[in-house]
């Protein structure tokens, strides 16, 4: 229940740490910490160097710009939790955040972190999948950005090369007035969600949808969007009958089965959480 | 060859610069490096909780830190809640008059983060006062005790300020 020996480097600048993901093999990217110290603990990974970039300024902060959020990799979720601008242009972020873990690992967690462990029951990529995130990768062959369809490529699998880093995420903005809604099952407070249901959605004035984005976690091997569900809202009324009919494709996911539920279980349950999620989301709307 | 590094981190108030292996964890360090054995550890993976401190003022988990990553920070350690030898502190107190502990194993990870919630949110409701310990697990106590104690304390606390 200790980490095995590394070498410890701390680059001080983006130019320096892409230098030592360069040449360095084996090595793994620090921030906060929550996801890759119990790893190291376990010894599910050995890596034989860490770079630590909490202290690389450039990675950190929110900012928002023309309808896009963006948030530096080395962010803490504390930060995201406290943050006016996440509350005011991204209610869903702010919604999901505050069931990330519990006090004590959001003041250290980053969102870079938990983008890059990508657990399929985090609830911040979840945020990112529903609101077709963009991810910021970098290294010394350069920077590109990447969908969040393109970068989860499965299980607790990313698009990032063994010489890139997440430096940070942009999230397109919805409307002002749109509603959105982040529901997860959880048998306790702060552990990861059985399932998860990130909704958003834009309504006219005669009740119609004219916009819907869900996604599921927590269910299948990472996050993911529902398109037959979406395809059902959009252009139907804003409510109970529709919301059920799109409840109702969603558990037809190909959910996975493990200790803490069947896969029939997490079906249901998407289909009940896909509901409320809808509801809510339709009585923020403005 | 061990990795190491010179850090210099502030605990309780007291600065302290040692060379340590750069794998040593923070709970590790407060305990076995500083002697400050009232950071418990009970899982080291991040889920029971007993290992809680306060970093720059917030709370986290020293067995999910490296102690290289406090380097240049102030720590505080359940030794450093209490005023002063001879006195509790009004959170240890309450836990004492409210039964909150039984084999006290949770209890300093339990106070540090009461601590941070009640300089914060000096008025916490009971469902927020759950929220807050909600990572922080006790085999003992059932919790009531320690929820009753962080209400009790808070209230005294207020008054305290008032007065
Ligand atoms: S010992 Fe750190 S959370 Fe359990
Ligand atoms: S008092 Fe024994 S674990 Fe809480």
């Amino acid at each position: 229940m200790k980490p095995a020996p590394f070498t410890y480097h701390d680059p001080q600048t983006l130019d320096e740490a892409y230098g030592l993901l360069a040449t360095l093999e084996n090595a793994r990217v620090l921030s906060g910490g929550q996801s890759l110290i119990p790893m190291l603990n376990f010894r599910y990974v050995q890596p034989d160097h860490i770079i630590d970039v909490a202290g690389i300024a450039a990675i950190s902060g929110i900012t928002y710009k023309d309808g896009i959020l963006k948030i530096g990799a080395m962010t803490r979720q504390r930060e995201i939790e406290y943050s006016d601008i996440v509350a005011t242009h991204c209610p869903l972020m702010r919604e999901a955040i505050l069931q990330v873990g519990h006090r004590q690992t959001r003041n250290r967690g980053t969102i870079g972190g938990s983008l890059a462990h990508l657990d399929p029951a985090a609830e911040l990529p979840l945020v990112a999948c529903a609101m077709d995130g963009m991810i910021h990768l970098g290294g010394s062959r350069g920077t590109r950005d990447v969908a969040f369809t393109d970068y989860a490529l499965g299980f607790m699998t990313t698009a990032i090369e063994p010489d890139e880093m997440i430096t940070g995420v942009s999230i397109p903005t919805w409307k002002p007035g749109h509603g959105s809604a982040f529901v997860e099952f959880a048998r306790r407070e702060g552990d990861f969600a059985i399932v998860a249901i990130a909704a958003l959605m834009e309504i006219d004035a005669s009740q119609t949808i004219t916009r819907a984005a869900l996604a599921v976690g927590g269910a299948l091997a990472t996050a993911q969007r529902l398109p037959e569900a979406e395809a059902i809202l959009v252009g139907a009324k804003a409510n109970d009958e529709t919301f059920r009919a799109a409840g109702e494709a969603c558990t037809q996911i190909d959910a996975v089965e493990d200790v803490h539920a069947p896969a029939s279980y997490r079906k249901s349950l998407a289909g009940v959480l896909t509901r409320r999620a809808l509801k809510a989301a339709a009585e923020r709307t403005k | 060859m061990t990795d190491t590094r010179k850090i210099t981190v502030t605990v309780n108030g007291k600065s302290h610069t040692k060379e340590v292996p750069t794998r040593l964890l923070l709970s590790d360090f407060l305990r076995h490096e500083l002697l400050l054995t009232g950071t418990h550890v009970g899982c080291e993976h991040g889920v029971c909780g007993a290992c809680t401190v306060l970093i720059d003022g917030r709370s986290a988990r020293s067995c999910l830190t490296l102690a290289v990553q406090a380097n240049g920070h102030e720590v505080m350690t359940v030794e450093g809640i209490a005023p002063n030898a001879d006195e509790l502190h009004h959170l240890q107190q309450a836990m004492q008059d409210h039964h909150g502990l039984q084999c006290g194993y949770c209890t300093p990870g339990i106070l540090t983060t009461l601590f941070e919630l009640l300089r914060d949110n000096p008025d916490p409701s009971e469902h927020e006062v759950r929220s807050a310990i909600s990572g922080n697990l006790c085999r003992c106590t059932g919790y009531q005790g320690i929820v009753e104690a962080a209400l009790d304390a808070a209230q005294k606390m207020r008054a305290g300020a008032r007065s």
